[in-house]
């Protein structure tokens, strides 16, 4: 059982990333279950989604509370959240960010960044002033964990972005290249 | 054909593979996102039916009632206070022997006002004459609502139905979920034929007459006879299911009981949550079992007891509480068992109220307090899991 | 053996009519033709209804123009005599005479 954790602001987009994810890695032959931090979201609100994906069918219905892989889709949530809760040891931590994985301090985890900000701009995602970054950082994802095939990730942000498929699979694309990993 | 759906989804998917005539429902979290994708089917032309839309929920049931009362297949949705707002007219629903189709997202009533998972919703309503399933999955959602129809239409029946899903838990969650092709459904649903209740000019009739003292215990004995054949309805359309579909349902589904010490009865999503804490109980060489709860209206007396009767002490995890008296599960097994010469202790856990999440660790916690009682220690017989007790004492005052 | 349906339905058309309610009467409301101008406020009001038209047959009228209109008349198998007919005549033409029993 592999379990990711997505930290977002309320209208980001972190729920839908969690859904396209969990779509990708269905698709790819895993069990999976995705389900958002059940509650009343409020946009710019802090929010969590998650995801789990098995080999064997999903049975336990409990939250995410020792997740493998946190991704991290919005930097100033960090001033206001502990993202490395619970995360396992050595789990994977993928920060929406133009710094180096080693400008951060999370010891004993490893740290993945990526400038999905810049990219989704660049792809006209969403507004300048804020920007959907959600199918970018999943491009981020594939690389970072590895455990879903970015042609797979590419492939459900297509057919689940409701607007601006072509654009929102470049931007998980380019996201997969540009990631960079601290380890 | 297998999709990643929310619960909600394949509550709606399953709606529409029954082709309703006539949808009217009132939104409300969590359950919102079912008429949602009923409108949306209507509006782009995949479902053929008339969406109402209503203001209220006791709108809805009503035009559910009246809809169904015309001849046609009719579905709704709706959730806690929604439910409780359509309380009224469900008896009316079951009176007039209406098959009518609920889909609940089960969640807590106010106050405080809370919006996550519990089952008081809809244990509040068990007096009301409806059929009553729990699903464990988006899978078990899509399927019971399916069968819910079929039990519901079938001419020895002939009363409402409603299915459950878990808030949230399930509601808003994805996961895969085969989707019937449509013609599958057409074969095993077939054209809603009323036979009673019907408009026709050619057949003048009269419905939701009045029931005098003489008449009104017949009528309401006629449903209760209803609800009985009921019973072995469900059986019956569980195996066509299966046969159909390849995926077998029935009102108890056990793991592990025929050796157990303890048995834990569930209903809904915490099933699963329940299933694997057990199998890391049974590896550490405890002798735990689960049943599964599927259909609570009828009650599954009959294979209840037949279940338990092996246990030396049976958990009822009941997501729900009757104040003054318990859990309503724990309530009605223990007066199933009460004329049985030998029969296991019963004790009640009130757990998860208003989406307090009900974890692995929580169900272990369960099973060792039964466990206890199996050893012949003394335990309370109703349990409050996971509670902040002190906090409580704190405002309420200590009981003395 | 009662007469039971599933969910009380009735499959006789208007089957409250066999129920006789002009028993229920304490007064009788009767209806002077040589008054009466044919508006039919009575046969609108009439919540029973028990007031009922019908081609007229030699009755008396208070002026020719109506000679050719429909007359009331009242059902008094299920006249429960509520009054309001005579009450709602603008010409008092509906006396309410006392049953005699």
């Amino acid at each position: 059982m592999y379990e990711v954790r997505f930290h977002g602001r309320g209208g980001q987009g972190a729920v839908t990333a969690a859904n396209i994810l969990a779509v990708a890695a269905f698709n790819q032959g895993y069990h999976v279950q995705a389900f958002p931090n059940f509650g009343v979201e409020r946009r710019g609100a802090p929010v969590e989604a998650y995801v789990r994906m098995d080999s064997a069918p999903i049975e336990i219905r409990e939250q995410v509370y020792t997740p493998d892989a946190v991704v991290v889709l919005d930097p100033s949530l960090m001033e206001v959240v502990d993202v490395a809760r619970g995360l396992k040891e050595g789990g994977v931590i993928i920060i929406n960010s133009a710094k180096k994985p080693e400008e951060f301090n999370f010891p004993g985890y490893k740290v993945a960044t990526v400038d999905a900000t810049e990219i989704a701009v660049r792809n006209r995602l969403g507004s300048r002033e804020a920007p959907i970054v959600n199918t970018a950082i999943l491009g981020a994802y594939a690389r970072a964990v590895g455990n879903v095939d970015i042609e797979y990730v590419v492939t459900a942000v297509r057919n689940e972005a409701p607007v601006k498929k072509e654009e929102n699979a470049k931007a998980a694309r380019e996201a997969y290249e540009a990631t960079v990993l601290g380890w | 054909m297998k999709k990643v759906l929310k619960g909600n989804e394949a509550l709606a998917y399953a709606a529409k593979l029954a082709r309703p005539g006539v949808v009217a429902a009132y939104p409300i979290t969590p359950s919102t996102t079912f008429p949602e994708k009923i409108s949306e089917f209507v509006a782009n032309g995949e479902l053929d039916a008339e969406f109402i839309p209503v203001e209220s929920e006791h709108s809805a049931m009503s035009a559910c009632i009246g809809a169904a009362a015309t001849g046609v297949r009719t579905v709704t949705a709706t959730a806690s206070q929604g439910l409780a707002l359509m309380h009224e007219v469900l008896f009316i629903a079951s009176g007039m022997r209406l098959p009518i189709v609920l889909a609940i997202g089960n969640r807590a009533l106010s106050a405080p006002i809370n919006i996550w998972c519990d089952h008081q919703d809809t244990i509040s309503q068990r007096d009301t004459g409806w059929l009553q399933f729990y699903a464990e999955s988006n899978q078990e959602a899509l399927d019971l609502m399916l069968i819910a129809f079929k039990v519901a239409e079938d001419k020895r029946v002939l009363l409402p139905a409603m299915v459950g899903i878990d808030a949230f838990v399930l509601t808003h969650t994805m996961e895969p979920v085969d989707v019937p092709e449509q013609g599958e459904v057409d074969d095993f649903l077939g054209e809603y034929r009323p036979e009673h209740a019907y408009l026709d000019p050619e057949r003048p009739i009269t419905q939701g007459s009045f029931g005098y003292p003489e008449h009104y215990m017949e009528f309401k004995y006629g449903q209760w006879l209803a609800m009985e054949k009921a019973k072995r309805v469900i059986d019956e359309v569980f195996e066509e299911f299966a046969r159909r579909f390849g995926r077998k349902y029935s009102k108890i589904s056990t793991f592990g009981v025929e050796d157990a010490d303890v048995v834990l009865i569930t209903m809904g999503s915490m099933s699963g949550t329940a299933k694997e804490a057990i199998r890391k109980m049974r590896e550490d060489g405890l002798k735990v079992g689960l049943i599964k709860l599927t259909v609570y209206r009828p009650f599954p007396k009959e294979e209840m007891v037949e279940a338990v009767k092996n246990a030396k002490v049976v958990c009822v995890l009941d997501r729900n509480v009757s104040f003054g008296f318990g859990g309503a599960v724990y309530g009605e097994l223990a007066a199933v068992l009460n004329n049985l010469p030998e029969r296991p202790k019963v004790y009640d856990f009130i757990i998860g109220l208003g989406g307090r999440d009900v974890t692995r660790d929580d169900i272990r916690t369960v099973a060792e307090m039964g466990l206890k009682a199996a050893n012949g220690e003394s335990i309370p017989e109703i349990n409050w899991v996971n509670v902040d007790k002190e906090a409580v004492e704190k405002s309420e005052g200590v009981m003395r | 053996m009662k007469e039971i349906t599933k969910g009380a339905i009735i499959y006789e058309p208007q089957n409250t009519y066999t129920y006789l309610t002009g028993g229920w009467r304490t007064f009788r409301p009767v209806i002077n033709y040589e008054k009466c101008i044919r508006c039919y406020i009575c046969w609108t009001y009439c919540p029973e209804p028990a007031i009922f038209k019908r081609k007229p047959a030699g009755e008396p009228v208070p002026n020719e123009r109506v000679a050719e209109k429909d007359v009331v008349y009242i059902d008094y198998d299920h006249c429960k005599g509520c009054g309001i007919c005579v009450a709602e005549c603008p010409v008092k033409a509906i006396e309410f005479v006392k049953e005699e029993k």
